[in-house]
């Protein structure tokens, strides 16, 4: 199955694994899965509307989705999905 | 001339002591074999270049008298044996390689012609430097002539500050308008226990000089904003952005890419570390990277979540590197690049960032900033909708 990389500000929503495997043979679908398996993860990826959230980035593998196809980008079990929201940690 | 089978006969060396008083009774001839590039940024005064390549081919002309007494030098006394031996070869009867090079003779303090003005001390000091060959000494000068402006003198900005500081960089700027707090201290070791109460610029000045008196250190002691931060910017080479809240850090970025001044970006939370370098119009500019901030409350600060200390002094030093590389024109700066640091794992992530063709700020529909309007912008503090900028 492709696995997902869950940042820090959602470890907390998946028992604190930084990892996850779901099944989907697109990144929607790996996505739509994770949130199944983790509801609390929905407010951070998607909108109201079912788009994923401009905030957050998502890859696959080292490739951001945005210049692929999106959510339709096709996902092979090998793969992996990784969920990067911005950070802005440093100064403090 | 001798038949390739001969062995090779030893050569004679001697230190640069022997050499320089050789040379100065008048009677030795003293041949640098290094390439023309070294011999330019420095050589001794009286030596002819002639490079290893090509003085089987050369020395006839320099010295056709086979008698004639030769001392060798190069860089670390190396190539110069081996021209020595060239030379016996060809017959040449009274030669000597100077053992340790330019290198050795400067650090025995003996005089130089330089083209470029490092003193004694800093010869000695960045020597290590020195040694590197995509340094050299016209590198460490690089470094002496470079500003470079940090924004935050905390969990990033410490450890990066310090190591600019240490490896010569001429003039740091540092932006901070906080105190030295008691838990700063569990990273940002440039500030110490004395200094808790003290405006972290000054403790970080402070430090600075008593490590480096080379550099001059440029205390802001305030808070960055749409008002002040084209001037705070203009004179620097590079940004070091170490900022802790998203209004400033799409500020910083709106403004450097309207100046062109090139951006090394990291942020840190927990164990989890992020850095890239944004070079304007040559690659991705942070907005296309993260072309709108998370909501508040998705974005947690260390303050709230905590951070590993040592994973930002790991952080701070990746930036500290890119900012040496951008100075030195040398190496792969993480250009288009976004690298992931997990500490807990050990594990970096490289991920690929492009040049949005949608970006508002970089992108070719952007629209032209007039002159009149340059140090106006957004709101940033509604567009991150409510992060406080401290």
């Amino acid at each position: 199955m492709p696995s997902v990389k869950i940042p820090p500000v959602l470890r907390k929503h998946t028992g604190d694994q930084t990892a996850v495997d779901v099944a989907g043979s697109n990144v929607g679908e790996v996505l739509n899965a994770l949130v199944a398996e983790y509801p609390d993860t929905e407010e951070q990826l998607f909108s109201g509307e079912g788009e994923l959230n401009r905030f957050v980035n998502v890859y696959l593998n080292d490739e951001d989705v945005r210049v692929l196809d999106g959510l339709e980008t096709a996902v092979a079990e090998s793969d992996t999905v990784m969920i990067l929201p911005a950070m802005a940690g440093g100064r403090a | 001339m001798a038949p390739e089978a001969t062995e090779q006969k030893a050569v004679e060396e001697i230190t640069p002591q022997e050499a320089s008083a050789e040379l100065g009774g008048g009677n030795a001839k003293l041949i640098d074999t290094r390439e023309p590039y070294e011999y330019e940024e420095s050589h001794i005064e009286g030596s002819e270049l002639i490079p290893p390549g090509v003085i089987a081919n050369r020395i006839a002309e320099s010295v056709p008298d086979k008698s004639q007494r030769i001392i060798l030098q190069c860089r670390s006394g190396a190539r110069s044996y081996d021209a020595a031996q060239v030379l016996q070869e060809l017959g040449y009867e009274d030669v000597a390689s100077m053992a340790g090079g330019i290198l050795e003779w400067e650090a025995q303090g003996l005089p130089v012609e330089s083209n470029v003005n490092l003193t004694p001390a800093q010869r000695d000091r960045y020597s290590r430097h020195i040694l590197l060959p995509e340094v050299g000494v016209e590198g460490q000068i690089k470094m002496l002539e470079a500003k470079v402006l940090l924004l935050g003198a905390g969990g990033l900005g410490a450890p990066t500050a310090l190591y600019l500081a240490a490896a010569g960089i001429g003039t740091i700027g540092l932006i901070d308008d906080d105190v030295v707090d008691a838990s700063n201290l569990q990273r940002q070791v440039i500030h110490n226990t004395k200094r808790i109460g003290e405006p972290k610029t000054a403790s970080a000045r402070q430090t600075i000089e008593e490590l480096n008196p080379d550099v001059n250190v440029v205390e802001y002691n305030f808070h960055l904003n749409a008002d002040n931060i084209l001037d705070v910017i203009k004179d620097y080479d590079v940004i070091v952005d170490g900022a802790d809240n998203f209004p400033v850090r799409y500020l910083l970025n709106d403004a450097s890419v309207r100046l062109k001044k090139p951006v090394v970006s990291a942020s840190i939370l927990s164990f989890d570390g992020q850095i890239s370098t944004f070079v304007p119009y040559e690659g991705p500019c942070y907005r296309c990277l993260y072309p709108t901030p998370p909501p508040p409350e998705l974005a947690p600060s260390c303050s709230a979540n905590g951070v590993l200390g040592v994973m930002a002094g790991q952080m701070g030093l990746l930036q500290a590197n890119e900012v040496l590389k951008l100075v030195l024109g040398i190496g792969e700066p993480l250009i288009g690049r976004l690298l992931l640091y997990d500490a807990l794992g050990t594990r970096f992530t490289e991920l690929k960032v492009r040049r949005d063709p949608e970006c508002p700020i970089c992108g070719p529909n952007a629209p032209e900033v007039p002159e009149s309007e340059m140090g106006k912008f957004p709101d940033y503090e509604a567009f991150c909708g409510g992060h406080v900028g401290s």
